[in-house]
């Protein structure tokens, strides 16, 4: 089959045709829905405005996609800034939703739809879950989070306006999962990949193979993964895994997508504009070398982003992609180039687990986290130098210690942790700050 | 009549112990006693040396966390019920052993027992009354 016959294909479901726009339509579409974007956020909202001035980057001076670089970032702290609803360009009659990420230090980040926007938001899920095959007639298992979340809802709308049968489960309950997707025959599975292999592991434990179920398409996000990873889930459930990605600050999900062929991400770059920057200089790389991802949104009315940090590390892919798409696509994410960890979809920063050190310990010794990634599973291990005051010559006593540590940072980020005790001084230091994350999670 | 034990915590890795050994031997520092509790994780080096303050500072300054505990030996006769009839002293007595262990007298037949109570003081009287000699620090030289 040659590409056009690809193009050409009847398996393209009608919401995909933005995906094949010619590369110069596609552009001067960018070029004009920039300009409203901007002339938007300029007249609407104050902090963009102040910031836009004194970058001396009013909307006229922004002439096409080659200005964009000189118009000021907007970042996470940005957002805290302006909380809650400080970012907003619309009033509160046309906002018609509000979802929240979750956030350091109990502030979450708040972002907002009109109804244009959450129409929007379905058509980029319903093309993402079209590039990856998903089509009517499918049974759609959702088991992202529904809730200020935006992994659940964004996928319940793109599955359901592509005509797909939605089970709106949400996360957890693996039994009740298994047994739903046993007796209802689902195809697709939505979650995150670490979740999925909990499936995977207790579903063996129940004596029922995935695959020997109809289950065909797994989409995959909400955490960096790997493509061990994906051959690991691939060959233990025979289905097709694909990785997704958003951030509720752009949208939520259907930011990118992986197409059939699996080797980077598609933006949707008609309402996305990416750029890769220099995370350390804040300016270009050049054309294919590895940066922080920095994306413009182009049509979001409610709460429009200009040139958003995303803080995640990597790649536009140069080559055209051989499905035909003319969207450019970046590499999968393998890392962050902020503080805060995704382990096992969940949020962590050291700053909690710092404050379940004090709690328990009542000064801050030394500790280091280490990420590893066990048959596919995050493992988030602590450890902490003993100190003077800590150690004791009892067995028991340490080992209570540990079960306190321990205890504490379940309670503080919801996972369960190790905590190993270390001798002093073996936790490296460079310039007098500890390395406080070791992530080993991207050599597996 | 009661002895400085000195603690040592280790990661439970190969080579972690042998460093504040070989430190120790290489400043002619005599150990009477050692011993190792160990968990899956970590291990707790206990010794008793009678340059002990010396044996901390080196420790300490080699970066080790170091823990002097006050622990009492006893002399035992090496056959069965030696230990039984120590322990039977403090029946009734509501002391606990937080740990103990034993090393046999080079010359012949007698052991010596060290034990951590959690009331030292309480347990040393009750093993004098009971006739049970404790040992001084000095005293370990002899084994």
């Amino acid at each position: 089959m040659n590409d056009s016959g690809k193009t050409a294909s009847p398996h393209f479901h009608p919401a995909s045709a933005p995906d094949f726009l010619p590369r110069h339509v596609l552009e001067s579409l960018q070029t004009q829905r920039l300009q409203e974007t901007l002339h938007r956020v300029w007249s609407r909202v104050p902090a963009f405005r102040e910031k836009m001035s004194a970058a001396r980057a009013e909307p006229g001076a922004i002439r096409g996609l080659a200005d964009l670089p000189n118009l000021p970032f907007t970042t996470k702290a940005d957002l805290r800034d302006s909380y809650p609803f400080g970012l907003f360009a619309s009033p509160m009659e046309e906002i018609v939703r509000l979802h929240a990420s979750s956030g350091t230090t109990g502030k979450p980040v708040v972002v907002a739809y009109t109804r244009e926007d959450l129409s929007l938001w379905t058509s980029v899920m319903m093309r993402s879950l079209a590039m990856a095959g998903v089509h009517a007639g499918d049974i759609v298992q959702n088991a992202y989070g529904y809730g200020l979340f935006t992994g659940g809802l964004g996928a319940h709308y793109g599955a359901e306006s592509l005509g797909a049968t939605v089970i709106p489960i949400s996360g957890g309950n693996t039994d009740r999962q298994i047994l739903v997707m046993k007796d209802f025959g689902v195809t697709v599975i939505c979650c995150t990949p670490s979740y999925f292999l909990h499936v995977i592991e207790r579903a063996a434990q129940m004596g029922i193979s995935l695959r020997e179920l109809p289950l065909r398409i797994g989409i995959f996000g909400a955490e960096p993964w790997t493509e061990a990873m994906r051959t690991r889930i691939q060959r233990l459930t025979g289905i097709r895994a694909f990785d997704m990605y958003g951030l509720s600050e752009i949208i939520g999900p259907g930011v990118g997508m992986e197409c059939e062929y699996r080797n980077g991400l598609h933006i949707f770059e008609d309402h996305f504009y990416p750029e890769i920057i220099d995370p350390e200089t804040g300016g270009p790389v050049e054309p294919g070398q590895e940066g922080e991802l920095v994306l413009t949104t182009l049509t979001k009315r409610a709460m429009p982003m200009i040139r958003y940090r995303t803080r995640d590390i990597t790649a536009l892919i140069p080559e055209p992609c051989p499905c035909g798409r003319t969207l450019r696509r970046i590499r999968r994410i393998g890392r962050r180039s902020d503080d805060m960890l995704i382990i096992r979809g969940v949020n962590v920063f050291p700053s909690q687990v710092e404050a379940a050190l004090l709690e328990v310990e009542h000064t801050l010794p030394h500790y280091q986290i280490v990420l590893t990634r066990d048959r596919g599973l995050d493992q988030m291990e602590v450890q902490v130098e003993v100190t003077p005051e800590t150690f004791s010559d009892r067995v028991s006593a340490l080992e209570e210690l540990g079960g306190k540590i321990e205890e504490a940072l379940e309670r503080v980020i919801g996972l369960r942790v190790q905590v190993t005790l270390v001798e002093p001084n073996t936790i490296a230091r460079s310039e007098g700050k500890a390395r406080r994350v070791i992530d080993r999670r991207s050599a597996v | 009549m009661k002895i400085q034990q000195l603690s040592v915590f280790c990661e439970n890795r190969p080579g972690h112990l042998s460093e504040p050994i070989r430190l120790l031997a290489q400043a002619g520092i005599d150990l009477r006693a050692l011993t190792l509790a160990d968990t899956q994780k970590f291990g707790i080096l206990r010794l008793i040396t009678r340059d002990w303050q010396r044996a901390k500072e080196l420790l300490e300054a080699a970066g080790s966390v170091v823990k002097v505990t006050e622990v009492i030996a006893v002399e035992v006769p090496d056959r069965p019920g030696g230990l039984a009839e120590v322990l039977q002293r403090l029946d009734g007595s509501g002391i606990n052993i937080e740990y103990m262990y034993a090393f046999p007298y080079v010359r012949g037949e007698r052991a010596v027992l060290v034990f951590r109570f959690d009331d030292t003081d309480g347990a040393i009287r009750r093993l004098t009354e009971g006739g049970i000699r404790v040992l001084e620090l000095t005293e370990l030289d002899g084994f």
